[in-house]
């Protein structure tokens, strides 16, 4: 009788959705098996912390009140009084930064295999732009607690983004929705936070996927090997064997070091010492107080900026530059620069912390 | 000539305020070249505040700075630097005429001069003892700054090693036969603690027990009144206790009798009991009425201190486990300001209100208490559940690296049938 019953069901979805159709399609569809396929893992496993993000997000949205008068009360009442409610909001906030922790990881591995070329453009200057969308998510959901510590962090950075050249003081205006951080803020980021972030990033992370599938995964440049396995159920088990391990990962993080609630935020307290932005944006924001107040007689923080601006707009532009990848050919040059950057990245955040008063 | 006078007025109008700039000054041309202390009046007075309001060396020194001359510019107005004993009714000249004054600084008060004369700096230089401090002394010479500025002598915590600098030397407080330890004592009191650590401008320093101008040692009467300034619940509460007739009688300093003077430590309930160092057993010999009064105030106050030192622990052990515990820690404030409360009441001796106040501190401490319990069982169960769910991903995990394990076999087998086929 089950049988019967689970045929029927099965068929009535399949008529549907065209279930049998995806199955063969990722059954048919291949992907190449070689000493370097590990790094394919972290796609999968960026996409899947993405879903537990619009999961738990949706959660607290049940219990989260956008406004300065509530925000603070309403995250301490989740972490407090609602079941669940600390694990929830931990799941939510570590993943956030596990997620972008792994995405430049993704970003970097797709780089140094050059996974970029033809015809696989598209794919990395979307994955280029959801990254950027995910640092915004992360900027954004910052602030939504409204403690001291978002509170100035994101005075700290607006300010950063007032000061450049031309549109600066507009975009400034544009971010807060007023001349400082207020009530207008808070709304924004979290209209930011949970709609047009979300739209944007479905949007791409669509596109991405598309490709990817259409296109399939990139060889290394000169692997040799023809070995491929069937994305379907293989490469899909082993990427489940990773969403595993993630979870039991961020459990632990959650259980032993819950997010903090922090003070709730004073607008007319002083700025607190050795405040910094979330530690995805450090690099830039140690380079920008290194950086010399003047250099030829340009601001050094504006110049910092515009250089920022045009390394993302190479960075994203890397497929068009990258001729020799494009012809199969090994690239040293791009490899190189890709280990300078990493290096850069690595080196600025780690000396962000090790050296506040830098 | 129409065009001439033109030229002129235009010239004199554009001329005239760079000649009043840069107006002669013969007492900071002759003095920056001379040497050490005819010389450092010219760099100190960059940041005097009354160079800030725009008087110059004439304006206490009269003289007539515009001349090149040294024996012109040290005309009948020239004044010289006063004598040390003259300095008081110097600095007094205008800071005792509020009309003069009032041009520069209209709230600033007008009587440190009279007050300086009551004080026992002024009695002393009155007498003749030019070693007594006088305005200088505590404001420095040239170079004062407002007592707003951090950097002033007279900023509130500059005020104790200001004050230290005679009152700590030996050989200058050897003639007066008074300590010179008042300095390292406050520094180890609770008002120190409160200054320096917590950067608290309104802790108090020297100047506001013995008075600024008029600097004095409080008597033993007025010292009940100058802590009162402060803590004026204390001072209501220790007139109703039996302790002000004995102390009246005997000649004692009400605070100072039990807290000391310039040393105050934050208080605490080791200074009441039977035995030493509680400060009961100064009075009370062992075994007498107070004595005893004494030793059941302390074994209520410690109890309840005991049981509210354990429930912080609580709360900070559920913190650290990662229990959200504000709530319970805002109700702990509440027995906080209960259990100051309780040790308050000490000074009126009213046992039974302190008994009361015990007791319904214990409650509130009781319910403090059950939710930091609940918050370690919460702390607990999480663990639990952790440790549950993780075995089940591991054992998901395993499962999945077997299966993927048993699938790479059994397509290296096809792979290995299809070699063979097509061999």
């Amino acid at each position: 009788m089950a049988p019967k019953i689970g045929q029927s069901v099965w068929k009535f979805l399949d008529e549907r959705f065209m279930l049998s159709q995806l199955i063969t399609f990722g059954k048919k569809k291949t992907v190449p098996e070689h000493r370097r396929s590990f790094w394919y893992f972290f796609g999968g496993i960026c996409l899947f912390l993405t879903a537990i993000q619009i999961a738990t997000g949706i959660m607290l949205l049940l219990y989260y009140t956008p406004h300065i008068d509530a925000a603070h009360e309403s995250i301490h009442f989740i972490m407090s009084g609602v079941k669940f409610g600390w694990l929830i909001r931990s799941i939510h906030s570590w993943t956030a930064n596990i997620l972008i922790g792994l995405l430049f990881v993704h970003m970097f591995s797709t780089f140094f295999l050059k996974a970029y070329r033809k015809p696989r453009e598209l794919t990395w200057v979307t994955g280029f732009f959801l990254l950027v969308l995910f640092m915004a998510f992360g900027f954004s959901g910052y602030l939504l607690p409204w403690n001291e510590l978002s509170y100035f962090a994101t005075r700290v950075g607006t300010d950063i983004a007032g000061s450049l050249p031309f549109i600066g003081k507009g975009l400034k205006t544009f971010i807060l929705g007023g001349p400082e951080v207020s009530q207008a803020t808070l709304s924004r980021f979290f209209w930011f936070h949970i709609a047009l972030l979300p739209m944007a990033a479905l949007v791409l992370i669509g596109i991405h996927i598309f490709l990817v599938q259409t296109l399939g995964m990139s060889k290394p440049i000169g692997e040799q090997g023809k070995k491929e396995i069937p994305f379907f159920p293989d490469f899909l088990y082993k990427d489940a064997l990773g969403w595993t391990i993630i979870l039991v990962v961020i459990g632990v993080l959650c259980v032993f070091l819950p997010w903090e609630i922090g003070t709730k935020a004073d607008p007319l307290a002083s700025t607190p010492l050795g405040i910094k932005p979330e530690w995805y944006f450090t690099f830039m924001f140690t380079t920008l107080k290194l950086v010399p107040a003047h250099i030829l007689s340009i601001e050094g923080e504006k110049l910092a900026i515009l250089g920022f601006m045009a390394g993302g707009l190479l960075w994203m532009l890397v497929p068009l530059l990258d001729r020799r990848a494009g012809r199969e050919k090994r690239s040293p040059l791009f490899t190189c620069v890709g280990l300078a950057v990493a290096a850069y990245i690595v080196i600025m955040t780690v000396l962000t912390y090790a050296l506040p008063k830098l | 000539m129409n065009i001439r006078a033109t030229r002129l007025f235009v010239s004199a109008a554009l001329f005239a305020p760079l000649l009043a700039f840069g107006q002669k000054n013969s007492c900071v041309d002759c003095h920056s070249q001379l040497e050490d202390e005819l010389k450092a009046p010219v760099a100190a007075l960059a940041a005097d505040v009354h160079a800030e309001y725009g008087l110059g060396c004439k304006d206490c020194h009269g003289g007539a700075p515009d001349k090149d001359d040294v024996d012109l510019a040290k005309d009948k107005s020239f004044k010289g630097a006063p004598k040390r004993s003259d300095i008081p009714r110097f600095c007094g000249g205008c800071h005792s005429n509020a009309a003069a004054m009032r041009a520069f600084n209209p709230a600033l008060r007008t009587d440190q001069l009279s007050q300086y004369e009551t004080s026992r700096h002024g009695q002393l230089l009155k007498a003749g003892d030019t070693k007594a401090a006088v305005c200088t002394d505590c404001h420095g010479v040239h170079g004062i700054q407002s007592a707003r500025l951090p950097k002033s002598l007279t900023f509130p915590w500059n005020i104790p090693q200001t004050c230290g600098r005679c009152h700590s030397d030996k050989t200058l407080m050897a003639n007066y036969g008074i300590p010179t330890d008042q300095l390292d004592d406050y520094k180890a009191s609770v008002h120190a603690k409160a200054l320096f650590d917590k950067k608290d401008l309104s802790a108090p320093v020297c100047n506001d027990c013995h008075g600024n101008h008029g600097a004095f040692p409080p008597s033993v009467t007025s010292v009940a009144s100058v802590c009162r300034q402060c803590h004026p619940s204390t001072g209501e509460l220790f007139i109703k206790s039996p302790h002000k007739k004995a102390f009246d009688e005997l000649g004692v300093g009400e605070c100072e009798a039990c807290h000391g003077n310039h040393k105050i430590l934050a208080p605490s309930t080791a200074m009441i009991g039977a035995d030493e160092p509680a400060v009961c057993a100064q009075c009370h010999e062992k075994g007498s009425r107070g004595s005893e009064a004494a030793s059941e105030l302390r074994r209520d106050l410690d109890g309840f201190e005991s049981g509210f030192r354990a429930v912080k622990d609580l709360l900070a052990q559920a913190r650290r486990k990662g229990v959200e515990v504000g709530d319970a820690e805002y109700k702990l404030q509440d027995v906080t300001t209960t259990l100051v409360t309780a040790k308050n009441l000490t000074h009126d001796l009213d046992t039974a209100g302190i008994a009361k106040t015990v007791a319904d501190g214990e409650t509130a401490l009781a319910e403090v208490r059950a939710a930091g319990e609940k918050a370690l069982d919460e702390a607990r169960f999480r663990r639990r559940g952790l440790g549950v769910t993780t075995v089940l991903l591991v054992l998901l995990a395993a499962a999945l690296a077997l299966k993927i394990r048993r699938m790479a076999r059994a397509r290296q087998e096809r792979e290995g049938s299809g070699d063979s086929k097509t061999s």
